[in-house]
């Protein structure tokens, strides 16, 4: 291996003692990997856990999509189907989505990509990770309790009354809230302190950026939602007459409450996902990011704008005609640094030189549903408009754009991207796009024809419905099962991948970004030396002949000659 | 150089972390860290100052009332101990950076002391609450000792006349922030006991002293939220 431009190894690198020491094989053993400080491991950890999650998520989805073949009962109770969808809708957010960007992928490359040898605090790391678990178990348990019906959001006052489940669930998700700040506490912490020689703010990968304004909501907005949680166990536990009308509280100031966290919180899930297209588009147009601090202040834009939006949620509980109308104007305001980004990422991808791999496929496909996502969330911004779709399927459908076809897509493209720096293997690109084909397609189907249904009428999470709306109903559910395929092909993949994979190399897609300048899978400090970075993540004009297509000659074609 | 992530100290001082270049480095960090944390707390406690804000607009007089029914002499009784405990927390914090680990160890015994004064105080008022009555929401059922105390505090109350059905709201949030706020005083009694421990233990130098400073801050925190809820609950007519 020779020193690489850009990279000026102080003293002499070890090359031939570190060679094979990675992060994996440096210590074997269960209690090695559950004791671990190492963010890499815990990292992966969290992938494990966040993956568990999405798939019992998913399963809950396919059964809902299948009990809404059919109007009346199909394969499932009206009781049964409430649980299904509250249990789709919490798992989904506070197991899956919040988590699964920052906790599993932002875990293992933001100190890599600060060139640090660590989070700033690694015990709190694993903290963190443990009251994900135990957050988990205990929402989870909400199962075997009783019977949660009462939807994701926990509305006050259907919230009350009823079963201890939503106590379970409700609890879980406060313990869940803890694992974010924390997470949210050691990355910014992190990130102001711990950056390498050379690594200045306008240097920071955009990746790094998008994690950081991330950070600030989840530490400023979680704990509202704790607190509203926890007066909405002692409201149901010992009536304290906040949120329950008999007792002069207010139901509303629930939903205020619970909107201005889980309004940010929404940012807490695309911002990432947002961060990852940063870092894929550039690579896989070999061109520099268009306008680079326009879209790093675009995220903290994002970040401090998600505070002032919440009331949008509200146009039909009863707000007053003045406050809709600020809220809408803010609520207008998210289009400018959303439309910045994609701005942006066209221009990048213009003139760039644009391989069509895995990673980019979704990016590509975050950029087309996510600007259907965020289009159709500026008509729901809009007050009258929202009356008349308000609670229909147009705003399941909106949400599931910005959500699956951003947050999951982004998801998707990280985990392709950088599962050979992660695995040290590669995968069958063919097979991996072939998956996107199904995931793309069935995502589309699936939630366009919900669009058609809001739009026509149909309420969301209702059990019935009128025979009118079956035909787009079973589209829906049609494309819910491609979509499922999809992700059944994808899962064989990747653990062909793992046990088969051919090794990957150093740097396998011709990046410039810092996390590959190091080996692979990575050291377990990270590089071996404390890197000085003489460029920036993405001066691809600074880059060597052999950082940029060594990796394309040895592992490229062959996937790619199709 | 360390291969191995998990052993400290071989590039330094053995309070050094691995990840860490330089001591300067590790406490900048924690300090930061801790701000941000209570940054968090901040916005953890905002939430029952905006429920307080909402109610007393929607519920004035019940409120007024309610805040005749608290002592405001045990309310200022508390903020002075805790006002002090702030001041031999920010001492502790002073002499572990002049390296007199002694002082040290007795302003935190002071610090413990005096919030565990609070607490004593707090019981009193709570038990008495208990006792007449004054309880949150559904279970607030005044006894007679607690209808003459409303009668009193009624024409007392700046905005007079009925009381209204909402004095149950307001010893509903009464009780969860004071309750919340006790909990903390809890916690950092637990923290700073710990610390002691590591103090006497003789971890700490005027080199190394990061985790009293951090704890003092969180102690800081403490006091001041309840400096905004005094005059809430028990001050403002």
């Amino acid at each position: 291996m020779t020193v690489k431009a850009g990279v000026a190894i102080p003293g002499t690198p070890s090359e031939t003692t570190d060679e094979e020491l990675n992060y994996l094989n440096n210590k074997t053993g269960i209690k090695s990997w559950l004791l671990t400080l190492d963010h890499k491991r815990i990292g992966v950890m969290y992938l494990w856990s966040v993956l568990i999650a999405f798939l019992i998520g998913g399963v809950f989805a396919l059964l809902i999509r299948t009990e809404l073949l059919t109007p009346g009962k199909t394969i499932m109770e009206a009781d049964t189907y409430n649980e299904m969808f509250t249990l789709h809708g919490t798992i989904m957010v506070f197991l899956f989505i919040i988590p699964a960007i920052p906790a599993a992928l932002g875990n293992f490359f933001l100190p890599i990509q600060l060139g640090a040898k660590d989070v700033a605090f690694p015990r709190l790391n694993l903290l963190s990770y443990y009251l994900y678990v135990l957050g988990s178990l205990v929402a989870i348990g909400s199962i075997i309790v009783g019977h949660i019906d009462t939807g994701w959001t926990f509305y006050t006052p259907y919230s009350l009354e009823g079963n201890s489940s939503v106590l379970f669930m409700t609890g879980g998700a406060f313990i869940l809230g803890f694992s974010s700040i924390l997470t949210g506490v050691n990355f910014i912490a992190t990130t102001h302190k711990m950056r390498a020689p050379g690594i200045t703010w306008r240097r920071l990968p955009l990746f790094i950026w998008s994690l950081y304004a991330t950070a600030v909501i989840q530490v400023l907005a979680t704990p509202v939602l704790a607190i509203t949680l926890l007066l909405l166990i002692l409201e149901k536990t010992m009536t304290i007459g906040i949120f329950d009308s008999r007792l002069g509280g207010d139901p509303v100031l629930f939903e205020h409450f619970f909107w201005f966290y889980s309004h940010p919180a929404v940012y807490i899930m695309i911002l990432p996902g947002m961060g990852v297209v940063n870092e894929v588009i550039t690579t896989f147009s070999h061109r520099r990011i268009y306008g680079y601090m326009f879209v790093a202040m675009s995220s903290v834009a994002l970040a401090i704008l998600s505070f002032l939006v919440w009331g949008h949620h509200l146009f039909a509980a009863g707000m007053s005609a003045y406050a809709t109308m600020v809220f809408s104007m803010l609520t207008f305001l998210v289009a400018i640094p959303s439309g910045i980004k994609i701005f942006n990422w066209l221009a990048t991808l213009y003139q760039g030189s644009i391989s069509l791999a895995s990673p980019m496929l979704y990016t590509l496909g975050f950029i087309a549903l996510f600007t259907i996502g965020g289009l159709t969330g500026v008509f729901l911004g809009t007050l009258a408009l929202d009356i008349h779709l308000h609670d229909t399927y147009f705003v399941v459908a909106h949400f599931h754009y910005v959500m699956v076809g951003g947050t999951v897509f982004g998801f998707l493209s990280g985990l392709h991207y950088w599962w050979p720096k992660m695995t040290g293997k590669m995968y069958n690109e063919t097979v991996a796009r072939i998956a996107f084909g199904f995931v793309f397609i069935g995502f589309n189907v699936t939630f366009f024809s919900q669009f058609l249904l809001g739009s026509q009428g149909m309420p969301r999470r209702y059990y019935d419905y009128l025979d009118q709306y079956q035909p787009l109903h079973m589209t829906s559910s049609g494309g819910a099962y491609i979509l499922g395929v999809g992700f059944v092909i994808m899962g064989a993949m990747f653990l062909h991948s793992l046990f088969k994979g051919k090794k990957a190399s150093e740097n396998p897609w011709g990046s410039a970004g810092y996390e590959w300048m190091t080996s692979t899978p990575p050291h377990p400090e990270n590089f071996a030396e404390t890197p000085v970075m003489t460029r920036g993540p993405y001066d691809y004009e600074l880059c060597t002949e052999a950082e940029l297509y060594e990796g394309f000659r040895s592992e490229l074609p062959a996937a790619l000659a199709e | 150089m360390a291969t191995d992530t998990q052993t400290a100290g071989e590039h330094g001082p053995a309070y050094l972390a691995h990840h860490f270049d330089t001591p300067a480095q590790q406490f900048d960090t924690a300090k930061l860290a801790m701000w941000v944390f209570l940054a968090q707390e901040m916005l953890f406690f905002s939430g029952l100052f905006v429920a307080y804000v909402v109610f007393r607009f929607w519920y004035p007089t019940a409120f007024s009332v309610g805040s005749h029914l608290l002592d405001w002499k045990m309310g200022m009784l508390n903020t002075l101990i805790l006002l002090t405990s702030s001041f031999t927390a920010a001492q502790a914090v002073s002499y572990a950076q002049r390296g007199m680990p002694k002082r040290v160890g007795w302003m935190l015994i002071l610090t413990i002391l005096l919030a565990a004064g609070f607490m004593v105080v707090k019981y009193f008022e709570w038990n008495h609450k208990f006792h007449v009555g004054f309880l949150p929401g559904a279970h607030f059922k005044p006894d007679a000792e607690g209808m003459v105390a409303i009668g009193d505090a009624v024409k007392l109350a700046f905005h007079g006349g009925g009381i209204g059905y909402h004095l149950r709201t307001f010893f509903g949030l009464y009780f969860v922030m004071t309750g919340l706020h006790g909990l903390h005083v809890l916690i950092g009694m637990g923290i700073l006991a710990w610390i002691w421990v590591r103090n006497h233990r003789g971890e700490f130098s005027s080199e190394y002293w990061t985790p009293i400073e951090i704890t003092a801050l969180y102690w800081h925190l403490v006091d001041l939220v309840w400096i905004f809820l005094f005059p809430f609950l028990y001050l403002i007519d």
